[in-house]
């Protein structure tokens, strides 16, 4: 092709070449050159209107999140994309590979305050994984194949492309030939494998051995070489937040999530461990607690893509840096005869049985949902949880979207997570509430044939509730919201119950009446008020042609239990609530 | 805390120095000095940084994840030679230029230029006889100082080449050096 585009119209090219098919954004002054050349593409490159700008960024999240491809938003300069600075940190930590591309104003003009100018590039340097300005469109069709090449290897994340105005209406002859020229950025996907059998090693000496599977087993599609692992080694397996659907909750090895809400069992499997196999997990400071404190007794071997999270928060005897798959497939081949795990393999039944005495012991999953105090309400969280994942094992294929706060807890804590990898969606690093119903819209266009249900709470949804007009107006049909809704900032108010002596400073909350705002948006929306009427809602969900919020106006103060309270060791936890004892 | 000499190879990119100076203040440390410039390579820029810290590990790990970053050394304790240059501007009437012109000698420094009561004085050496001249000179009156930072080498064959990490010339056409 030698023909001249316009730098715009490379834009569309380059995606395209780079396989997107569907961009989340809102037009603006500075970025109207590329929306004038979308429309010639408007076949291949799809485009969905958002709301708002930070509505544009979590849908792309969605996509990538549920695709493991890259997701695209689009703000004009400016306000436009200071809107999409919160997804942009959102996707930076949870490593989700985000393309952002703003429109800035004119290069003449840069750095004279011009109408609507922001430095974004400076505002986003250290929330990106790399970003560009981009003042000329010759090199915009190298900077957009390199962009999401950094985006979408290594440890994903967020890379975002600022296009003045008069780059994007320039017309140059795009050259698509121009190799990567990258030589500080190359990421060791294959394990060293003295490292490999170091680690074997190690695991073969244990007694009471532990695997955590983190996000990075979803991101590099090791979900089937793990189960061999564990099942080969026989090792326990914790799933984190973002771990969940990498190993299938119904497995006999699955023993649950750890951390701040995470099972008692779980947290104390960890303390009591003598070798941790930490597998694309970051030990975040909400799994680890206070982290001097955290495994004491283990040796600790850690696979991370990312050399730099390897010895951040634990002091790590075995570390490996490589792709959790290709670290997984060579553990497997590296892999000691079965003579050599006798030891190991005898210490299996003993330490599995302790943990299972543990979990029957303290609140498992079980005894949980049928919480003796949570009898005498009308309609006590729980029970919404109980039927909703009643109600998902029988009707198809489904991916759960939550929010950020109690609900989200109680979703990881009380569904059964055996859908597989990519099937439960939140915000986990960032913790951005507002997150679920915008991810979902991307979640649902990349998989028009599932059930896409958000579990959200009415404070985070008040913050993005706009995208139910961006749903309504592309004809996603297959989002169904259900709202935890108890009338508090949930998860604060816990804390102030707990440890500020019940001072709801700022966290009481009203809102409109849920589903007749549905209504308004041309959705379905229902009411829940008692236990009696949360399987008919989720029955009559499924049975409407469109999308459905149900209300569910649950007891208000309920906790999350378990709880290691901040900053103290995950051996420490509240196991019930006080106020029911 | 310790002083740690840190060595990097970086792509010259815009916004690299602004990258690499942001990391570090995000961890909290201070540049104590910063010295930038081209190495052999005309498309890499070597810079030497000094900086305090009890965690040089992990800053040198996260600098590695910027991606212009190409090689990032701890050089405190390895066999390096170290330079720093300094000019002075001393008060220097016609009284004392004679003194100042015979300490200048002993320390190699070179008078760069003479004004009515002034003289600049230019000197490199290691950081330590860099500040031990400022030092013998501070008392005929500092009018100004400018030091141009560290800049370190490893010595023998082992180091930081630049070339070894120049592996295309990116075909034809535009060159990515996105400027």
């Amino acid at each position: 092709m030698s023909e001249q585009m316009t730098g715009a119209q490379i834009m569309c090219e380059a995606l395209i070449r780079e396989g997107v098919e569907v961009m989340f954004g809102i037009p603006g002054g500075a970025i109207m050159p590329f929306y004038f050349a979308m429309w010639e593409y408007r076949d291949r490159l799809r485009h969905v209107l958002c709301r708002h700008e930070q509505g544009a960024g979590h849908a792309a999240e969605g996509y990538a999140r549920s695709t493991g491809r890259i997701g695209v938003c689009i703000g004009t300069s400016g306000p436009g994309v200071t809107n999409l600075v919160t997804p942009i940190a959102d996707a930076m930590m949870d490593s989700t590979p985000l393309l952002a591309i703003c429109g800035q104003v004119g290069s003449h003009v840069l750095g004279k305050d011009a109408f609507q100018e922001t430095d974004i590039t400076g505002i986003t340097m250290p929330i990106t994984k790399h970003n560009y300005l981009v003042k000329d469109a010759n090199e915009l069709a190298y900077v957009f194949k390199e962009a999401i090449h950094i985006a979408t290897t290594g440890r994903p994340g967020p890379v975002l492309i600022d296009i003045t105005k008069d780059a994007m209406q320039k017309s140059v002859v795009p050259n698509w030939d121009i190799k990567l020229n990258l030589p500080g950025y190359k990421p060791t996907y294959q394990p060293n494998r003295k490292q490999i059998r170091e680690a074997l090693k190690l695991l073969s000496q244990a007694k009471k051995p532990l695997i955590i599977a983190g996000n990075g087993v979803i991101m590099s599609g090791a979900g089937d070489e793990l189960r061999h692992f564990a099942e080969k080694l026989r090792i326990p397996v914790i799933t984190t937040l973002h771990g969940i659907g990498s190993f299938p909750e119904e497995h006999p090895l699955s023993i649950g999530m750890p951390g701040m809400h995470g099972w008692v069992h779980v947290n104390r499997a960890i303390q009591t461990c003598d070798v941790l196999f930490n597998i694309g997990g970051r030990f975040d400071d909400r799994v680890t607690g206070k982290a001097s404190t955290f495994a004491p007794n283990a040796k600790v071997i850690h696979v991370d893509i990312d050399p730099s999270e390897i010895g951040k928060n634990v002091k790590v005897t075995v570390p490996i840096v490589g792709d959790a798959r290709a670290t997984l497939l060579a553990l497997l081949e590296e892999m000691p005869a079965r003579e050599e795990l006798a030891d190991l393999h005898s210490a299996a039944s003993d330490w599995m049985e302790h943990i299972r005495e543990m979990q029957d012991k303290h609140q498992g999953k079980q005894q949980y949902v049928n919480r003796a105090d949570t009898l005498h309400m009308a309609l006590p969280p729980h029970d919404v949880y109980e039927k909703i994942n009643q109600t998902l094992a029988l009707r198809g294929n489904y991916r759960v979207v939550t929010d950020v706060g109690q609900h989200q807890m109680w979703a990881a804590q009380l569904l059964d997570w055996n859908a597989g990898p990519r099937t439960h969606i939140t915000s986990g690093g960032a913790a951005t509430m507002g997150f679920s119903v915008p991810a979902s819209l991307g979640v649902a266009l990349a998989h028009p044939d599932e059930t896409i249900w958000v579990i959200c709470g009415d404070g985070g949804f008040q913050m993005t509730n706009q995208e139910m007009a961006t749903i309504h107006q592309e004809g996603i049909k297959n989002i169904k919201v259900a709202i935890i809704n108890n009338g508090y900032l949930g998860m604060v108010r816990q804390w102030q119950e707990l440890f500020e002596n019940k001072r709801y400073s700022g966290t009481p909350l009203s809102g409109p009446d849920f589903a007749k705002l549905a209504e308004a948006y041309h959705w379905k929306g229902i009411t829940v008020e008692h236990s009696d009427q949360v399987q008919a809602a989720i029955d009559e969900a499924y049975a409407t042609d469109g999308p459905v919020l149900i209300d569910f106006r649950v007891e208000r103060e309920v906790n999350v239990f378990p709880m290691v309270p901040q900053n103290a060791s995950i051996g420490e936890m509240i196991t019930v609530d006080p106020q029911a004892s | 805390m310790k002083k740690h000499t840190i060595v990097a190879l970086v792509q010259d990119r815009p916004g690299v120095l602004t990258r690499v100076a942001g990391l570090i203040r995000r961890r909290g440390y201070n540049i104590e000095s910063l010295a930038v410039g081209h190495s052999e390579q005309p498309e890499i820029s070597r810079l030497t940084l000094v900086i305090e810290s009890d965690h040089v590990e992990q800053v040198v790990k996260q600098l590695y994840r910027l991606i212009e970053v190409i090689k990032v050394s701890d050089v405190t304790d390895d066999p390096i030679v170290e330079r720093e240059m300094v000019v002075l501007k001393l008060h220097a009437p016609s009284s004392v230029r004679h003194e100042i012109v015979s300490i200048s000698g002993v320390f190699e420094a070179k008078i760069v230029d003479v004004g009515a009561n002034t003289m600049i004085v230019e000197m490199t050496g290691t950081p330590s006889k860099v500040e031990n001249f400022i030092e013998v000179v501070r008392g005929y009156g500092i009018k100004e100082m400018m030091r141009t930072g560290r800049i370190a080498m490893v010595r023998g064959a082992r180091g930081h080449n630049a070339s070894e990490y120049v592996e295309n010339t990116n075909g034809s056409g535009v060159v990515p050096t996105l400027n």
